[in-house]
């Protein structure tokens, strides 16, 4: 029973923060149909700021609760720097083109802010678990786990509610929503769409690198951590629908436990275990658990 | 209609990197066999990017190939490279066939997703079997080639000039059938799939072809790199090898078989010299040309041929 409960609690700790990157992803590319590549290195980025301000904080000899302050400061600025930039200054000349482009021009984003993060921080990797142990651990039966775990947990079901809302029920959000359904349409109403796509892929910038910033503490940032991310939070999305902020939160739950269910019993199928859900699920559902259906254009 | 010159021009240059073959430096050898194996497996993108489709995972069919090649050295005893690699392109047309039996149906984004998710399934496997080195993976050597013994340091020329006749064999293939009937659909149902229904082809036969013959000569050209690198590994597979098939294909453009090949040269050629030259920021040099390439160049480094000629 316990063990059960183990892998479970496990597993929603893994889809938290799969959650959190498969947000971001899934409402840019409903918005503006663009399956960012360079999400992992968004989220690498959030990882190295979080890791370093929290190191520096650390090192002044101040006190260690503020550093949960300086994870989300680090989030915040790394997402206000880059989604703007990212989008005004390169996205925004190559709307238009094919999707497939699109997911090369940002992988080719990607390429370059790989090597970007190892100029600046080097190849070394940094390492701050205090944010990690300080809430001290819980028992699960005899099983022993950090606070933290519940914090990201928070942090995710929190950011996700705070991402439904804004989208569901204040104004900016419906009117985002309908750029989604029909972006002409959007623009001949009035609704400044060039503005919509600054804010979301701001938005989801900045989920990204949050996600960074709060597995800052519990790994060794170091060069590379962006490339396995990116894949796995494809897989999510593209399990829960493209576009479905509900189908990211479910798509995470399913890898997340599947992957922990695996670790358990089964390790040497761990990483193949997830790619398979999402060949079945596509199987299945050629075009994931919640895609909104589409007119057949002739 | 202007005399189709690209069989030609594609067997002088095949005969001009032939003619090299004893005077090139061992360094160029291995580059420009490289880059000819990439662009074979690009040749089979840009059979599926005629159709309007990008897969995201033939580092599965380049992987499979250099794999089969391996371990029929290994575990087959078989030590000839060219049974290793019409096996290669055996096991992957075989497993392409299996997976375009679905594939097929898929467009767009989704078909790029699940081709990814098939081949990080074989690197999810391949990581995890430590009977095949993990991740690192393990050598092969071939002792002969087509019953001829391999003497030491022939090796490298030998698969040089195996590149070079696939490369011949399978431009010229492809761009024959890429003037057939049966080719020529490819760009209509990019174009209108569901307008090619009415018109009474079927629209799943072709995809279905295009992708089978894609991964043969992916596997193709997995057995011929992993011969020449001697070495393979599951990186062979992983989305970023993929990701740099999509990106030579890109860079060429699909207007012609050759595009590839001029591709994955200038690819390779920019790879090496930024790994000479920047060490550091060798990833970043990429992003940037392609990037550049992108903005100014969208129809591909094979435009600058065409529009050369039509302006003459």
């Amino acid at each position: 029973m316990t063990d059960l409960a183990a892998v479970l609690f496990d597993g929603v700790v893994y889809s938290s923060w799969l959650f959190l990157m498969a947000a971001g992803l899934t409402l840019i590319y409903g918005v503006m149909k663009i399956l960012n590549i360079a999400h992992g290195s968004l989220y690498a980025l959030g990882a190295y700021a979080g890791a370093s301000m929290v190191g520096a904080w650390l090192a002044g000899g101040h006190p260690a609760v503020a550093s949960y302050a300086l994870l989300a400061v680090a989030a915040l600025a790394v997402g206000l720097v880059m989604g703007p930039l990212l989008e005004r200054g390169l996205l925004r000349l190559v709307y238009g083109k094919d999707e497939v482009v699109l997911l090369l021009v940002t992988y080719a984003v990607f390429l370059i802010l790989e090597d970007a993060i190892k100029l600046v921080w080097g190849v070394e990797s940094l390492m701050v678990s205090e944010p990690y142990a300080l809430p001290g651990n819980f028992l699960i039966g005899e099983l022993a786990y950090p606070v933290y775990n519940l914090i990201l947990i928070g942090a995710a079901v929190a950011l996700g509610l705070a991402v439904a809302w804004g989208l569901y029920r204040t104004r900016s959000g419906k009117l985002l929503l309908a750029v989604i359904h029909d972006r002409e349409v959007s623009a001949a109403m009035g609704i400044n769409v060039d503005r919509t796509y600054l804010y979301t892929f701001t938005i989801g910038a900045t989920l990204a690198a949050a996600g960074g910033a709060l597995t800052a503490p519990t790994i060794a940032v170091s060069p590379g951590i962006g490339v396995e991310v990116i894949v796995l939070s494809f897989a999510v999305v593209v399990i829960g629908g493209l576009g479905s902020l509900g189908g990211a939160a479910l798509g995470a739950l399913m890898v997340g436990i599947v992957r922990s269910i695996m670790v358990r019993y089964w390790p040497e199928a761990e990483l193949f275990t997830i790619y398979l859900v999402m060949a079945l699920v596509l199987i299945a559902r050629p075009k994931g658990l919640f895609a909104a259906p589409e007119a057949r254009k002739i | 209609m202007s005399r189709d010159r690209t069989p030609l021009v594609l067997a002088a240059a095949c005969g001009c990197l032939l003619a090299a073959t004893p005077v090139a430096p061992q360094w160029l050898v291995f580059l420009l066999t490289l880059a000819l194996t990439k662009g074979l497996v690009v040749l089979g993108l840009l059979l599926l990017m005629r159709a309007g489709l990008v897969s995201f995972g033939q580092g599965l069919y380049f992987g499979l190939g250099a794999y089969a090649a391996a371990l029929l050295g290994a575990r087959g005893g078989v030590l000839d490279g060219l049974v290793m690699i019409v096996a290669a392109i055996v096991a992957a047309a075989a497993i392409a066939a299996a997976i375009g039996l679905l594939l097929a149906r898929y467009r767009e984004i989704f078909f790029a997703m699940l081709s990814l998710a098939f081949s990080m399934i074989l690197y999810g496997l391949l990581v995890k079997s430590s009977t095949l080195g993990s991740t690192d993976g393990f050598n092969l050597h071939a002792r002969s080639f087509a019953g001829f013994a391999l003497a030491d340091g022939v090796g490298g020329r030998v698969f040089y000039v195996a590149a070079v006749i696939a490369v011949l064999a399978a431009g010229l293939a492809v761009h024959r059938y890429l003037g057939s009937h049966y080719g020529r659909l490819a760009t209509a149902i990019r174009d209108n799939e569901l307008r090619v229904e009415y018109l009474g082809a079927s629209v799943f036969r072709v995809v279905y072809a295009n992708y089978v013959a894609a991964g043969a000569l992916g596997g193709l050209g997995g057995a011929l790199a992993a011969l020449a690198v001697g070495h393979v590994d599951p990186e062979t597979t992983y989305w970023t090898t993929s990701g740099e098939f999509v990106f030579i294909a890109v860079l060429g453009g699909t207007g012609n078989v050759a595009a590839p090949f001029l591709a994955a040269g200038v690819f390779e050629a920019v790879r090496t010299l930024a790994n000479q030259y920047a060490p550091n920021v060798w990833q970043m040099t990429l992003g940037i040309v392609m990037l550049l390439l992108i903005l100014f160049l969208p129809a591909g480094l094979w435009s600058l041929v065409t529009r050369r000629r039509a302006g003459v």
